[in-house]
């Protein structure tokens, strides 16, 4: 499946934007604590998030997650820090493609189609925590196969 | 026509990943570092743990492709032991070979594991025939990584004078590359790749976004503002916009990137040994889309000799994850002398 850049209409992120915030937060969560769980992201990295602040923002689809890392979880921050130790924003389309290993975070990062800002070491360890997790194989669904 | 020498593709690996999607992809060899400081692409969360060693030489070796360590920092004062446990390591690993930059290291291991191949590191900074014979003859070198500063003749030069194998860069960011010699980022921060095992370290990195602006500063040096629309490459001095006598622009180096597929046949046919892609920090997507279109590219010129094109699917595959805007020979084609 080859996912295409792409951008959200503004009409989306004006809806989205709206919309209360908490529910693709614990979504977020839910799937890095289940990476957690399954033991796919590395001890060492991990240690170095804990008690830091985080904030991703999908820019087309309006959606923004505040969270951090406590005691071995992911959780949701409901009062947002003024400054978070490390930021993400990008489009849907950049996030998909990223998280997909379509697309490098550093090809992103040059064509500005990824912002990091915060703490740059911070930031390393986020992406190369990533980079570095073998995700199992995903079930092949008929339609969504090569 | 008799067939060309093709040279080996080795490819970067930061992770697991990475180096399955190098060896999944056609490199004929992968190489890395520890989590340490023993290699010059010392970053946080980057590289290879023993558990992630073992398992990523089994991958590879079961492909019959070849897993070579560069530990090409330089031993620091009071810490020796440690450069010499990462090639003790390396060597009871079973690695195809270890990759070194300094003389003492050099000498420690062609000592104490004389069965072990030992790579004369791009970061030894050795551009002639005499500085890399002087490594073979005293240690025993088998293969030299030359410095991007040479071009294709003076390449040749050396290859021609020397029995040693000649690997030589082929894809990748390029800097001011005065490489193992370079006092930009100790100038910056205190910190450079042959002390601490990386160039500009992050911690001394800042991005600071400002509307319609984003501005780099290495340790509160400002490197270079971008606007929104405007490429941006690695918060490197060598890399950045200055000013200079009134006017404001690139000093050193411009963001550029390495691409030598058009030169391919040229670098076969002058007996390089080996080609190497730039880019352990880069992610597994990275690994996997250069080494997929550099295989493509030599194993078109095995097959079509002389007849060899670069494709554009290639080059359009390439320039996409290229730094900077532009893709160049580097030194190698220099018509002036």
């Amino acid at each position: 499946m080859n996912i295409p850049k792409f951008k959200l209409p503004a009409l989306v992120s004006r809806i989205g934007g709206r919309l209360p915030q908490w529910p693709h937060s614990v979504t977020l969560i839910a799937g890095l604590n289940a990476a957690v769980k399954m033991k796919l992201l590395p001890q060492d990295s991990l240690a170095l998030l804990e008690g830091r602040t985080f904030f991703v923002e999908v820019l087309d689809a309006g959606g923004k997650a505040n969270f951090t890392y406590r005691n071995g979880l992911f959780r949701p921050l409901f009062t947002a820090p003024a400054t978070p130790d490390l930021s993400f924003r990008a489009n849907l389309s950049a996030f998909m493609q990223m998280i997909a290993r379509q697309e490098d975070p550093d090809t992103l990062f040059f064509n500005r189609e990824l912002s990091i800002e915060g703490d740059t070491e911070l930031g390393l360890v986020v992406k190369n925590m990533l980079d570095a997790v073998e995700w199992p194989q995903m079930p092949k669904v008929p339609g969504f196969s090569h | 026509m008799s067939q060309p020498n093709i040279p080996q593709l080795i490819c970067p690996a930061g992770s697991l990943p990475a180096l399955k999607a190098a060896v999944d992809n056609g490199a004929d060899a992968v190489y890395l570092g520890y989590k340490n400081d023993t290699n010059a692409r010392n970053f946080a969360g980057l590289n290879f743990d023993d558990k992630a060693l073992r398992e990523g030489i089994s991958y590879a070796h079961a492909k019959k492709r070849e897993v070579l360590m560069a530990i090409n920092t330089f031993p620091q004062p009071g810490r020796v032991a440690d450069w010499h446990r990462a090639v003790d390591g390396a060597a009871a690993l079973g690695v195809n070979a270890v990759i070194l930059a300094d003389v003492g290291l050099l000498d420690y291991a062609s000592k104490r594991h004389p069965d072990l191949r030992l790579h004369l590191s791009v970061q030894g900074s050795a551009t002639s025939y005499e500085a890399v014979n002087f490594a073979q003859r005293e240690f025993g070198v088998r293969r030299a990584v030359l410095p991007r500063v040479l071009t294709l003749a003076q390449v040749e030069n050396v290859i021609k004078h020397t029995t040693v194998e000649i690997e030589v860069f082929g894809f990748g960011s390029l800097c001011v590359m005065n490489e193992g010699r370079c006092w930009l980022s100790s100038y910056a921060t205190g910190e450079s790749p042959n002390t601490v095992g990386a160039c500009s370290p992050a911690k001394y990195v800042k991005w600071e976004k400002s509307p319609g602006m984003m501005s780099t500063r290495l340790n509160g040096i400002l490197i270079d503002r971008f606007g929104d629309n405007e490429p941006a490459g690695y918060p490197t001095l060598c890399k950045g916009r200055f000013e200079v006598n009134g006017s404001t622009y690139y000093a050193l180096e411009e963001p550029t990137s390495l691409n030598v597929l058009e030169i391919l046949p040229e670098i076969a046919r002058i007996g390089v040994a080996a080609i190497k892609v730039e880019g352990r920090q880069r992610s597994p997507t990275y690994v996997a889309q250069v080494t997929r279109n550099m295989r493509a590219a030599l194993d078109a010129l095995a097959r079509d000799g002389e007849r060899y094109q670069v494709k554009q699917a290639w080059q359009a595959e390439l320039a996409k994850v290229s730094e900077g805007s532009q893709a160049t020979l580097g030194a190698y084609s220099r018509p002036w002398r």
